[in-house]
Order: structure tokens, then sequence, then C-alpha cells
């Protein structure tokens, strides 16, 4: 006799709710396809880049302005996708420039989602004046796009730094500032999940245990209702990505030196009219696709999982 | 009675953003020193100190703030060396010939469009426009207007691709919209800034109408007989003007914040413009005078909405007055 196997995790997806939706839903697939190639080439840049963007001795000035597709006419060097003023292969600048705006996207989405989720917890354990206060402060940043919230911690934080420094934190600051601008969504989900599970016997329990608030807080309630938060993550995760590169394009996020596909852009762009068309294209493009799939799979995501969970 | 719990409301976030404002202007970027610049004595400094009175106690200080902000004083810019006010007052008028023009535009064209894709939700025309209105949704604002740019500018040559063309000066009011180089200038901005306003207000037309069309009183008046037009837009896109009220004006404000945007792609010399450069260069005291205006006009709008929306809804009155 044979015992019956474990089933594996495919098969385990393809007969979960998720995973039919998906087989069945082309756009979903095509947008999760792309990301993940977008992933995967942001991942192994430093490997597949032809030049190395953070050491400035591997470009020439005198391959700059190299025509994509074609070798420079002064010193044969070939570059997919041309070069920039400086010398620097394109191909290059948007593979690090994506990576640069993925981690950015990656880490300001975790930094909102701690923060919300635990002044989210906070406010619906302790409910009452704490939970007034916070809630105050969610519906007056909620009033004031986010845009302009991650521009005035960008701007504010960024004066309190050397000017030495400014470059070199900039990636922290802009994280900071989007990170920062984000919270409330979760605050709000988690809150409201949260005064739900406060009411159950479980937790009730645990409190005339007298388990410490902090136990509480992690071991009992946040298990309980973490489930939406990933949804939310998801979808913000294509808003931070948005951010970042709008900062970058504002010239308050990743200097040139570290450029980001926003940066890039924001450089492509003074060379629009002098004919030099790839230095915006390439990046250009990229964000598109970039912003486009991750969108389509959020908002499918959302659809599946509950329409009504967010927001 | 309902305005004044409104307004009463208000003040604490008012307060608070004062506060922000304050320290960011006490505390970041030290005033004195770049008032004084690198070689001064400490006594210059004491007294400057004394002269700005920042030597007095903190609530105090924030006191002479508040007063002085009134009065209309933000102090002075740090990178330009003009007092704040006079520098925003200068780009107002052409941050508002922008808003407002697009805001129409995204009024109109919401409007519209949504309404031809609820009437008729299986013809090419609504599928194309809801295909499009999904990509506008998901597309960062600037890779738009440098599309824009991009077809109109540098590929057809019809329009500018930055400033605001000739201006006429009415008092102190500069406006771009009575020479034909300046409403050349403002087209590609307009439409840039309102393509997003069109895709959330298209989709809220679009559900409210696509709602209404189905409820009993508009069945009631086809039975009666009535034509298509007046049926449609008398007794439906009436119906739906309450939600498209309120979602339009709490957009107004999301409209300037996202001028700064639309401001720096086409280099228009607005109030946005000038707090991009503020954020790039440092420049403290035009950030957090920007952060307190914004503060203020979204107070207003949100004021605003609240007082359309007891205006166009009869329902909230009756239940004002039973209370």
């Amino acid at each position: 006799m044979s015992t019956p196997s474990k089933p594996s995790l495919w098969a385990r997806f393809r007969a979960s709710d998720l995973g039919h939706a998906f087989l069945r839903s082309p756009g979903a697939m095509i947008a999760f396809g792309l990301l993940v190639l977008i992933m995967l080439a942001a991942l192994f840049a430093p490997l597949i880049a032809p030049q190395d963007l953070r050491d400035a001795t591997s470009f020439d000035l005198m391959d700059g302005f190299t025509p994509p597709f074609s070798a420079n006419e002064f010193t044969g060097n070939f570059y997919l996708l041309g070069t920039d003023d400086q010398g620097r292969d394109m191909l290059s600048a948007v593979l690090f420039g994506l990576r640069a705006s993925l981690i950015v996207g990656i880490c300001a989405v975790a930094l909102s989602a701690l923060i919300g989720v635990t002044l989210g917890l906070i406010a619906g354990y302790a409910g009452g004046r704490v939970d007034a206060v916070i809630m105050r402060a969610a519906d007056v940043q909620l009033a004031i796009p986010g845009i302009l919230v991650a521009l005035l911690i960008f701007g504010l934080t960024r004066s309190l730094l050397p000017t030495g420094l400014r470059d070199a934190m900039a990636i922290y600051v802009v994280i900071l500032a989007i990170g920062l601008s984000d919270w409330v969504s979760y605050a709000r989900t988690v809150r409201s999940a949260a005064m739900v599970e406060m009411r159950r016997e479980y937790i009730q329990a645990a409190i005339m245990m007298g388990r410490p608030p902090r136990a509480i807080l992690r071991r009992h309630l946040l298990p309980n209702v973490a489930r939406p938060i990933f949804v939310i993550a998801t979808i913000n995760f294509a808003l931070a990505v948005i951010a970042e590169s709008t900062l970058s394009y504002l010239g308050a996020g990743l200097p040139p030196t570290q450029p980001s596909l926003g940066t890039l852009i924001r450089i492509g762009q003074q060379f629009l009219f002098s004919g030099e068309w790839w230095l915006l294209f390439f990046p250009g493009c990229v964000l598109l696709v970039l912003a486009l799939s991750i969108n389509l799979l959020g908002d499918w995501l959302r659809d599946t999982l509950n329409p009504r969970a967010v927001k | 009675m309902f305005l004044l719990r409104r307004l009463l409301q208000a003040i604490p976030v008012l307060l608070v953003t004062a506060f922000l404002s304050f320290a960011a202007f006490r505390f970041i970027g030290d005033p004195v020193q770049s008032m004084l610049g690198q070689d001064a004595t400490a006594a210059d400094r004491a007294e400057l100190m004394a002269a700005l009175g920042l030597d007095q106690p903190f609530p105090v200080q924030f006191w002479n703030f508040i007063v002085n902000v009134l009065h209309g004083d933000f102090g002075f810019s740090t990178r330009i060396g003009q007092p704040v006010l006079g520098l925003i007052l200068d780009r107002l008028p052409a941050t508002l010939e922008l808003a407002v023009l697009s805001f129409v535009v995204a009024l109109a064209l919401g409007m519209i469009l949504g309404v031809t894709t609820a009437l008729k939700p299986q013809s090419w025309i609504s599928r194309t426009v809801m295909a499009g209105s999904l990509i506008g949704v998901s597309l960062p604002n600037f890779l738009i207007g440098i599309g824009l740019i991009y077809v109109f500018s540098v590929q057809l040559g019809w329009l500018p691709a930055f400033g605001r063309g000739e201006t006429v000066q009415i008092g102190w009011w500069s406006t771009g919209l009575l020479t034909v180089s300046g409403w050349k200038a403002i087209l590609l901005p307009a439409i840039s800034l309102s393509l997003f306003q069109v895709t959330l207000i298209l989709r809220l037309v679009r559900a409210e109408m696509t709602e209404v069309l189905h409820s009993d009183h508009i069945r009631f008046a086809r039975a009666r007989g009535l034509p298509d037009r007046m049926v449609n837009f008398r007794y439906a896109l009436k119906n739906t003007l309450v939600p498209v009220i309120t979602v339009s004006g709490l957009q107004l404000g999301s409209i300037i914040a996202f001028a700064v945007v639309t401001e720096t792609v086409f280099q228009w010399p607005g109030i946005g413009l000038l707090f991009i450069n503020s954020v790039n260069f440092s420049d403290v005291p035009i950030m957090a005078t920007y952060l307190l205006l914004t503060a203020v006009l979204f107070v207003v709008i949100n004021l605003i909405v609240d007082l359309l929306y007891y205006l166009f809804d009869p329902r909230l009155r009756v239940k004002a007055a039973g209370r």
C-alpha cells in the first residue's frame, strides 16, 4: 500500500480559490509574468549589466551619446540601448535604476506596514483617548495627498542633514518619506479588525490570565488580523513605486549618481529636444510596464480576495 | 449650527499644522545663521536673536509666530532673500489659472464620458474609454505629461513645451488667458493635470448613472413615454450630481497638490514649482509656509464641500432641523 503523498505546493495552489481564479484570468497571469521578469532583472542587475554604474571608471566620456543598437562612431564600442551624455550604458542604467526603484518600494511598504499595523493594533487594543488621537492624526494625513506629505518629509528631513551627506543618505530619506506618508490605510484596517477581535472570548481570557499587553498584541491579536495586511501591501507597493519615481523625477529623490527610473527620466527629458530620445524612452517604457503590471495584479488581487477589505 | 460645528472641528487641525510649520521654521535650518552668514560674532547673534524674539520662552514664540502669520508675515526665503508672501503671491495666479482650467476640463470630460459609458455600456466607444481610464489611473502622471510634450511639442511643434506664454498684468494678478500664446501654453499642462480627475469623475458618474437608470422612478418616467433625452438628463443625471460634487470638490485639493508635478514637467511658473525648488534647495521658510497654506486650503475645501452637500441634499437639512 502506498501512503498518500503530501500534495505539492503547486497542486495546493491550483486547488485553492486564489489559484483557481488566477489560472482563469489571462490579465493577471500576464501581469504576474512581467512582474517576475522585472523582479529577476532587478535582482540580478549586477550580474547582467555590462557596466557597473557604481564604479565611475567603468564608463568613458568618449562613448557619450551613442545611439542604441549601434557602435560608437569614434571608439567602436557597441551598446545595446545606447549611452547617456557621460558615456554610461543605458541598459546598465535602466537595470540598476529598476533595482533602486524596487528596493525603495519594498522598504517603504515594509516601513509603512510596520508603523500602520503597530498604531492600528494599539488603537484597537487601547480604545478611548489613545484611539481618538491616532485616528484623528490618520484623518488629517488622509486629507492631504500622499505625494505632498512625502515631499514635505523629504524636504524637511534633508534640511536636517549636513550638505555632504545628502546624496549618500538620499535613499534612506526617500524610504522614510514614502513610508511615513502611507501608513493610514494599514492603521484603519487593522484597527477595525482588532476592535472586532477584542470582543472575542480568547482575548478576554488572555486579559483575565494577566498576559502583559505586549504579548496580547503580538501573540494573540496580530496573527488574527494579518490577512488583509497583505492585500493592502500589494496595492501600496504599486503606489510606493509610483511615488518613488515621481519624487525622483521631481529631483526630490535619488541623485543622478545612484539613479532610479524616475531620476533617469528626469535626466532624459533634458535631451528630448536635442534628439537623444533613447535616454528617456527606455527608462520610461520600463516604468510604464512596471506600473501597469503591479496595478493590474493589485486590482485583481483585491477583487478576488475581498472587495471590501480595503478602505 | 452645522457650519459652526464644522468650523470648531477645523481649528485643532490648523493649530497642529501651524505648530509643525513653526517647529520647522525654528529648529530646522538655523534662521539666525542663515540671516547673518558664516562669520558673525556671538554678540551679533545674541542681538539678532533678541530682535527676532528668539530669546523668549517657547509658548511666547509660538504665539508671536501665529500673530505674524495672521498679519501675512511668513518670514524670508533663505534662498532668494525676499519675503515668502510676496514670492507666493507672484506665482499664485499661474497655479490658480492652471488648477481651475483643468478642473473645468476634468468635470466636463468626466461627465460626458461617464454618461456615454453608462448609457451605452456595450458600444466600442465605452469599451475604449474604460480601458483607457484603467491605464490612465495606473500610470505616473509625469509620464503622461512627457508623452504629451513629445507628441505635440517635439514631433508636431504645435504647442510650447514649457512656460506660460505672454501674460497680461491686471492689478497684481498676471493672467495668461488673454493672449493666444498664453492659451497655447496652458493647454498641455491643463490636460495633463486633468487626466487623473477625468478618470475618477468618469468612473463615479458611470457607476452612479448605472445605478440610477435601474431605479423605479426612471422606469416609470420611461413608461410615461417621456423622451429619452429628458429621462437621461433631467431625471437620471440630476440624481447623480451630489456624490459627483463631493468627490470632485475634494479633488480640487489634490489638483493643487498634483500641480506640483505638472508644473515641474512643463516648467510652469506657479507655486508648485516654487515649492519643488525650495525642497531641492532646503529653503525651509517656503516649505513651512506651503505646509501651512495647504492645510488651510484643504480645511476650506472640506468646509465648502460640506456646505454644498447641505445645500444640494434637502434630506440633510430636514435631519438637522429635526434634531
